[in-house]
């Protein structure tokens, strides 16, 4: 209740100062346009960011200090403000290298990207190069359960806290080392949405293009199907299927993963397969399909070679949206405990894992950076490509305004 | 209005078809289990025996079809059938009559549409309101951070919002409590408090979408000449906005709103169970663990006809608000 009656008062006391603020710029400039005519609410609101800009400073330095009896409430803000300030650097210099270095295109590309779009690019890469290289880069192996060390869920590896240098992020419940998983990860997880994509573009794209083509009652019979699947949730539907799936899986031996790779990827191609029918069915009336289909071209041919090549950039800017979708659907799948399974290192399952290790943060806020960590790491990447895309539809679309 | 009414009731004749086609999947999909019911039931080691009297009790014996209007014609009474767990239960210890699946779902069905209900009551005004001022002062620094910051939130996922949330308003600073164990007749301000921060994540999700639509659905109308007019009229861009625009872009926003009411029930799931919460999407979670396929398969129903009801609502709504559609070509 304290609460809420001190968020009324500061409220009111930014409102007060909101109308000063206001009242002094036009006494002190003469009742300059810009003061004269500033309504109440932006006056509220430039306050408003001043009174947060100042309190993010003042964490910031609450943040720094290294008092260890007190726990310090201010850690995570610290954390999150050098992140972003780190990133925001790293974007910039990434974008100023671009500018410089490669072709005149990427050269020219770079020259009007904004800046968020640049980190999602940086990031995206970074992703890409710990996804592939992840067997080169992570210190010890996924399953790899150390022996002789004890357990130390702690981020640091400070010896005083009963941790160890050579486990900067601290190892789990068994004794695995947390950063090689969060590594690992990255190819399983990472991968693993990929494959799926590529699944589902494959299936909804062919069969898109196909009822775009043949017309009739097949683009009838497929369009209603389609439908039909698309009005069950999506996140249902996959639990549902799930369900049926982890009974065959442990009759027939093989691993739930796949399944999961198949249901989803079926799920997600209805999605694809409006798109590619409608960007097909614009692409079908053009005088060269026309001619394609005089010259006795075969439907293969007519697909890959004529509709697919003109379809590419309206299905690249979907590629990475649907990309997002999977990618956040595994993740809610693994984290509900029916989706990547273990030993395979992933970060739906690591959060779940060590998710009661946010309770301690209360004590020691560090115990709390695992779990953190690991969704975070899912969290970055879809926002890293949700920045991409977004600033692809809107150099594609012209929106200017 | 003959005309709209009848438009209503063919959407809702497609509605209920579209019901009735997604119940034939669900039983069919579920029916793809190896074996039946009663070997899962019984396991491995079962007997012939056991095994028979299980199936005549569930009806297993009768052929595909008749099962599903069975199913189906019980669905409609209210008779969900008889939980796995229940029945294990009941048959190992003998005696006393087990919760039907219909007796597990109501009073979490109920705490669901009290989650939903918070949230819609949260995220609604203040997607609309932060829709409509991020119009107001487009490709201002406001503007530009609420894009990234709702962009962000569109892309996070739901448990790391949910124990983000935790950290700051739980453990940190502990203003509301992380576990939301809600009971039966409970004080409504004590269920609030407790259902609070669940509430907060779903809102976090679902404003970011509303709040982006409203915005582009306002700057769409704002090209339009009576908007010009109106500002040459001397009008101040507030003004504009409200009395101009925003009930020309009604339609829009209200289909975004129901849009985004139907996603909830994805989310729900979630944010359910990081929170504990007992409502349909905990229950729908454990019972996919243990494979409780009755309860899975109700709970798979009752998920999809809200979907497909509330993306009626928004056809429907659409097709009231805007008269062009009312006359299709």
């Amino acid at each position: 209740m304290s609460f809420i009656f001190g968020t009324i008062i500061c409220l009111a006391i930014i409102a007060g100062t909101a109308w000063a603020f206001r009242r002094l710029g036009q006494y002190g400039t003469g009742n300059a346009p810009q003061y004269r005519d500033m309504s109440f609410g932006v006056a509220f609101g430039y306050v408003l960011a001043l009174v947060v800009l100042v309190w993010l400073g003042l964490a910031y330095v609450a943040s720094l200090s290294s008092n260890t009896v007190v726990a310090n409430k201010f850690f995570f803000l610290g954390v999150a403000i050098n992140g972003f300030i780190l990133f925001s650097i790293a974007a910039w210099l990434f974008r100023m290298i671009g500018r410089h270095v490669g072709t005149e295109s990427t050269r020219k590309l770079f020259r009007v990207m904004p800046l968020t779009a640049s980190f999602g690019v940086l990031i995206i890469l970074v992703y890409a190069i710990l996804a592939i290289f992840a067997g080169a880069i992570a210190p010890y192996g996924q399953d790899e359960i150390l022996q002789g060390v004890a357990a130390n869920i702690i981020p640091g590896g400070d010896p005083a806290l009963g941790g160890d240098p050579a486990f900067p992020l601290g190892t789990d419940q068994i004794g695995r080392d947390i950063m090689s998983r969060l590594i690992y990860g990255a190819q399983n997880t990472v991968g693993i949405a990929f494959a799926t994509t590529l699944l589902a573009f494959f299936i909804g794209g062919s069969l898109g293009f196909l009822a775009a083509v043949v017309g009739g009652w097949t683009d009838q019979i497929l369009s209603r199907g389609v439908d039909v699947l698309m009005a069950i949730p999506s996140l249902i539907f996959a639990l549902l299927l799930m369900t049926i799936a982890s009974v065959w899986s442990s009759r027939l031996g093989i691993p739930l993963t796949v399944f999961m790779v198949l249901i989803i990827a079926v799920i997600d191609s209805t999605r694809v397969f409006r798109l590619a029918r409608a960007v097909g069915q614009n692409i079908v009336v053009m005088d060269y399909i026309e001619a394609a289909k005089l010259r006795g071209e075969g439907m293969w041919y007519l697909v890959f070679r004529e509709i697919l090549p003109n379809a590419t950039a309206p299905l690249l800017a979907e590629f990475g949206l649907r990309f997002c979708f999977v990618f956040l659907t595994i993740a809610a799948l693994s984290f509900l405990g029916v989706g990547i399974q273990p030993p395979l290192a992933d970060w739906g399952t690591m959060v779940r894992d060590s998710a009661a290790f946010i309770n301690f943060a209360q004590f020691a806020p560090k115990a709390a950076l695992t779990p953190l960590l690991a969704a975070g790491a899912i969290a970055l990447l879809t926002v890293a490509v949700n920045f991409v895309v977004d600033w692809m539809l809107h150099r594609s679309s012209g929106l200017k305004e | 209005m003959g005309n709209v009414l009848s438009i209503i009731l063919q959407r809702l004749a497609l509605g209920l078809l579209t019901l009735l086609i997604v119940s034939i999947v669900i039983f069919v999909a579920v029916n793809m289990l190896p074996g039946d019911f009663a070997e899962l039931i019984l396991g491995q080691g079962a007997t012939p025996e056991a095994v028979k009297s299980i199936r005549e009790d569930l009806g297993l014996d009768q052929p595909l079809v008749s099962r599903y209007f069975g199913w189906l014609g019980g669905m409609l009474t209210g008779d969900l059938g008889t939980s796995f767990s229940q029945l294990n239960f009941q048959t190992n210890m003998g005696g006393g009559a087990g919760k039907t699946v219909a007796q597990q779902i109501a009073p979490r069905f109920a705490n669901t549409m009290f989650l939903a209900t918070v949230t819609a009551a949260i995220a609604v005004p203040v997607a609309v309101t932060l829709g409509i001022l991020a119009a107001l002062y487009r490709n201002t620094i406001f503007d530009r951070a609420a894009n990234i910051f709702t962009l962000s939130s569109i892309s996070s996922p739901e448990f790391f919002m949910a124990y983000v949330l935790i950290l700051f308003f739980a453990v940190l600073n502990p203003i509301l409590p992380s576990l939301s164990n809600i009971y039966d007749g409970m004080v409504f301000s004590d269920r609030l408090n407790k259902s609070l921060l669940p509430a907060l994540t779903l809102t976090l999700v679902v404003t970011a979408h509303m709040m982006r639509m409203t915005r582009a659905a306002i700057i769409n109308l704002l090209a339009s000449p009576y908007i010009e007019m109106a500002r040459l009229k001397g009008m101040s861009p507030m003004r504009v906005i409200v009395r101009h625009a925003l009930p020309n872009a009604l339609a829009p926003i209200i289909n975004v709103v129901a849009l985004n009411l139907a996603y909830l029930i994805t989310g729900v799931v979630v944010v359910e169970v990081v929170f504990v919460y007992p409502g349909i999407g905990q229950l729908f979670v454990d019972s996919v663990k243990i494979r409780d396929i009755p309860i899975v398969q109700a709970c798979c129903l009752i998920f999809a006809a809200a979907y497909i009801l509330l993306n009626l609502t928004a056809d429907v709504m659409s097709i009231l608000s805007n008269p062009r559609l009312r006359h299709p070509k």
